[in-house]
């Protein structure tokens, strides 16, 4: 409400401006006509210079970006088909930033080189069909190329081929956590709709399909290594997208159907950890985090957790709440023995729903006990 | 047809100068005369930016600074603040309603609305547009609709917060965020109203081109500013009504019980009946206009840029009609384009190559323009006015803007930098940034056309340097932001210890940002003070071609007291010379479009 006739007070505030000045304007000669405010050739020289000064200077801080900030980028693609990924990027990367360059370069020198002057006479250039046509001709065969390079790779990233015994994960995501369903020893993932969902049966998985049992529900997702894997994606109540930078990986989660994304992660998380890149990243978070640690201490409050080794993640990359930017969920990649080993410490589906029947009839007896009691 | 009974009107207005026309009311606020409904799509839009730049300025200082107490949080949002740290609620909500205020109520508003209002009639030769009625209740319907949406920001549950594309189940349902409720409805009637005065503005725009131009204006000599604003226009009346519907079976969804976006939905502990539905069909028909849309900002701005370019570098528009083909190009291939938006969305990948092909397609005429324009200052004789450096600016913005888009519209590319920051640079540079230069550019240039007076040039320059520093400043490091794989709409990045290390970047971007808003202020004194104490402008100051300029500095309601003038040439007779190497008119370097062809000039074919 204060914010309200605040705006009110503004706006009659303003009013009264306009009126006053209305009648100062209606008070004064309008004498004034002269070509003041016009570019004289002072003008021209001193802002063409600025031109090519600002030219000079937008290439500078061009370069000072990479040199600054061109670490942050990810660093290169642990999955089979980011490498391809990579390559194109770097391929349009080089394309866009020469094209940058020159275009640039040009605009802003010639808004220096031909700048105005009294008695200067313009070029009369209206048309040239050679020009036009080699620089119609020549976006026409870098697009070209860069869209047959983009298209084969794409249709290699979407063609999931189900002869690779690929695993099969389904990744469920709701308001604001991932869970990952794995397809077990059959590897088929049991019917599930969110209609199911009643009580321990959290992700709605139809308890009457066999093919349900063996799946293995978890909070976060194993892969071995070099093995294809297919995430068959579902959520249970608004969009959300699951992103995997370091796998140059990304789909969206669709209520009402199921998206899928297959790739295969070639470096485990330990020999991720080993690269130069990972080891100045860590470092550098860690100093960044020792400084604030600092602030805070001073402040009398806990200081932040040291961020001991990287791990892969799984983000939410779609807009899904209040909670969005902490929908997170870790992703290991290790060797095909280690991975066994977690899998045998997982639960089954039905072993889970077992026990949780019989923790509820236990929760229920107890009850039961406490009503006769009383 | 109106538009001839303005024709006595105009005749009496010429007896009789001093003659006032209807009371304030008739002329200032229910004004049918499109001169005066250009300055109020002007005021208003400029109004509403100072909103929506405000509200970017909040929360790139949340971005910055997490979770650090401001009391300018706490002044601003209230009790979305408590203690003055922005929650998250409204964090999401000022970037929905930043998102839609800039898009549609600036963007296009501010420049379709003010310049195809203020230009089309004037640079045609037409008294006024074809329905004066129709042009007057388009503006009153946006301005219903902006304080419709105005007003939303005041409810109890919040404004919309599920970002400007508002995709569903996140828009249709209160119970999964606050501002779907009550804001959301405030959301959608306001654009439901906007998508009506679109529509009668863009029609009358197309009508009063197609019919009313004077006598020689052949489509070959009109001026690129009346193309792209025409051209413009089409693309709204074909894409905005289907938004419209899509706003319409959203409504329905949210009120009605319908499940046209929804299914299979289990939420707040309880399954929804929805059943069948799919949000993808929403994204479908958001982006079918959401994509043209883009082009709807950027084409004035293009045109409005040509026009500058030409007048201010004395020379012609390199290839007048490449010009006219890539704006017809553009316009047509905005149309097909709209997957790109939705690579990774479930849809079918094949779809995914198919527009990716038309996607790139469209850089080809984009790439055209881009080269034309640094062409057309070539050899020039540039008169460095503010808004030749906006336009100049703009070149510059939508070059770097645009080249990024071969990322985005690549669907391989785009899996990893989809929904980025890399995305929030690319688009705020190419249709953000340089729609607002185009805006700029456009203020200066024909603030003389709409107030009688100049603006102050000092103060121009100043608002320029600040601004494309700034603007590049705020912008270009944000993609590396995008490449570090920072997904958008991130309340806060301190969830994560990878993210630790960019946010000194953000800090960087924050202070570039909160400089060139308050710059902004330098253009508004400089805007509000020259309305009123201006220089007086001459009839002709940038000794410009086109018609508008041969009408008298104050402006009359009929546009020329006399007759209306014929056209002979094209409007970019700059510096034309005789073969002897003289100017065709001696001593003057250029010869306006209603100058009848001199003797021994030979009439080019452009």
């Amino acid at each position: 409400m204060t914010v309200f006739l605040i705006i009110i007070v503004v706006a009659l505030f303003a009013i009264t401006l306009w009126q006053l000045s209305r009648i100062f304007q209606l008070s004064r000669s309008t004498q004034s006509l002269d070509d003041s405010q016009i570019a004289s050739d002072k003008d021209n020289r001193m802002q063409g210079n600025l031109m090519l000064a600002f030219g000079i200077a937008f290439y500078i801080f061009m370069l000072y970006n990479f040199w600054a900030f061109g670490d942050r980028a990810l660093p290169a693609a642990s999955s089979e088909h980011g490498v391809d990924y990579d390559n194109l990027l770097l391929l349009t990367m080089a394309v866009i930033m020469f094209v940058q360059v020159i275009t640039q370069g040009l605009l802003h020198y010639f808004a220096f080189k031909y700048k105005g002057k009294k008695g200067n006479k313009a070029l009369f250039f209206a048309d040239n069909d050679k020009l036009e046509f080699v620089w119609t001709i020549i976006p026409v065969i870098v697009l070209a190329g860069l869209i047959i390079y983009g298209l084969f790779t794409w249709s290699d990233i979407m063609d999931i081929n189900e002869e690779d015994d690929p695993i099969v994960i389904e990744l469920y995501a709701k308001q604001f956590s991932w869970q990952a369903r794995y397809a077990g020893q059959d590897n088929v993932l049991g019917k599930a709709n969110v209609r199911f969902i009643e009580g321990a049966n959290t992700i709605g998985v139809d308890e009457s399909d066999p093919y349900a049992m063996d799946d293995v529900i978890t909070a976060e997702i194993h892969l071995p290594v070099n093995r294809p894997v297919v995430f068959k994606m579902r959520s249970q109540d608004v969009l959300h997208s699951a992103y995997f930078p370091h796998f140059r990986a990304q789909m969206n989660v669709v209520p009402g159907m199921v998206t899928q994304f297959a790739f295969t992660p070639t470096v485990t998380t330990e020999e991720i950890n080993e690269t130069e890149y990972m080891r100045d990243k860590v470092a550098r978070i860690n100093d960044i985090r020792k400084e604030n640690s600092q602030a805070l201490l001073a402040a009398g409050e806990e200081p932040l957790e040291e961020y001991e080794q990287f791990e892969y993640y799984l983000l939410c990359n779609k807009i899904c709440g209040v909670a969005h930017y902490n929908m997170q969920m870790k992703v290991v990649v290790e060797t095909e023995a280690e991975f066994n080993e977690w899998m045998a410490t997982q639960k089954e589906y039905s072993e889970t729903m077992q026990s949780a029947t019989a923790s509820r009839k236990s929760a229920v007896s107890g009850a039961e006990v406490a009503q006769v009691e009383n | 047809m109106s538009a001839l009974g303005h024709v006595p009107v105009n005749e009496h207005a010429h007896d009789d100068h001093h003659h006032d026309e209807g009371n304030f009311f008739t002329k200032y606020i229910f004004s049918m005369d499109h001169k005066v409904i250009a300055k109020q799509y002007l005021f208003t839009a400029l109004f509403m930016g100072i909103i929506g730049i405000g509200m970017s300025v909040l929360f790139r200082m949340q971005l910055a600074w997490p979770a650090e107490s401001f009391k300018i949080f706490e002044l601003f949002l209230g009790k979305w603040a408590p203690g003055g740290v922005m929650s998250q609620e409204v964090y999401l909500a000022l970037v929905t309603i930043h998102g839609t205020i800039m898009v549609f109520f600036v963007l296009t508003q501010g420049l379709s609305g003010t310049f195809s209002n203020l230009l089309i009639p004037l640079q045609i030769g037409a008294r006024d547009m074809a329905s004066g009625f129709m042009n007057m209740l388009s503006y009153w319907l946006f301005f219903i609709s902006c304080v419709i949406m105005l007003g939303s920001l005041f409810v109890e549950s919040g404004p919309a917060s599920a970002g400007w594309t508002i995709y569903p189940p996140l828009s249709a349902l209160p119970q999964a965020i606050g501002g779907s409720g009550l804001g959301m409805t405030l959301w959608l009637v306001s654009m439901a109203i906007f998508i009506a005065s679109s529509l009668l503005g863009s029609l009358n725009y197309i009508v009063t081109v197609i019919n009313l131009r004077t006598k020689g204006m052949s489509m070959t000599r009109l001026p690129l500013t009346i193309w792209a604003l025409f051209v413009t226009a089409i693309i709204g009346v074909v894409s905005f009504p289907v938004l419209l519907s899509a706003a319409l079976m959203l409504i329905m969804d949210r009120s009605f019980g319908t499940s046209f976006f929804l299914s299979d939905i289990f939420i707040g502990g309880e399954v929804l009946h929805y059943q069948g539905g799919s949000p993808i069909l929403f994204e479908h028909l958001f982006w079918f206009l959401g994509h043209p849309e883009v082009y709807i900002v950027i084409l004035p701005a293009m045109g409005i840029a040509s026009e500058i370019l030409a007048t201010n570098s004395r020379k012609p528009i390199f290839g007048y009609r490449a010009m006219i083909a890539s704006i017809l190009g553009i316009a047509f291939l905005s149309t097909i384009v709209w997957g790109h938006h939705m690579f990774v969305s479930g849809m079918n990948p094949f779809l995914g190559s198919v527009f990716t092909f038309t996607t790139l397609l469209i850089a080809i005429p984009s790439a055209v323009k881009a080269f034309n324009w640094i062409t057309t200052i070539w050899k020039g004789n540039l008169q460095m006015n503010p808004s030749m450096l906006f336009s100049i600016g703009f070149v510059s913005t939508f070059i770097t803007g645009g080249l990024t888009g071969i990322v985005l519209g690549d669907s391989t590319l785009d899996i990893n930098v989809h929904d980025t920051y890399f995305v929030v640079a690319h688009f705020h540079l190419v249709m953000g940034i340089s729609a607002l230069y185009g805006m700029f550019a456009g203020i200066y240039h024909w603030f003389p056309k709409m107030f009688g007076r100049m603006m102050n040039k000092n103060m121009g320059y100043v608002h320029f340097w600040i601004t494309i520093i700034g603007a590049y400043g705020v912008f270009f490091p944000m993609h590396f932001v995008g490449m570090a794989g920072l997904p958008r709409r991130y309340y806060d990045n301190t969830a994560f210890p990878y993210f630790d290390d960019l946010l000194e970047i953000n800090v960087v971007i924050t202070v570039f940002a909160i400089i060139t808003a308050l710059v902004q202020l330098v253009f508004l004194y400089n805007f509000i003070h020259s309305i009123f104490a201006g220089k007086k402008a001459t009839a002709n100051p940038w000794n410009s071609n086109s018609l508008e300029w041969t009408t008298p500095v104050e402006p009359i309601h009929g546009n020329w007291p006399g007759a209306i003038p014929h056209v002979y040439r094209w409007p970019y007779d700059y510096s034309k010379t005789n073969e002897n190497g003289e100017y065709v008119i001696a001593g003057q370097d250029f010869v306006p479009q209603d100058v009848p062809l001199q003797k021994d000039e030979e009439e080019l074919n452009h």
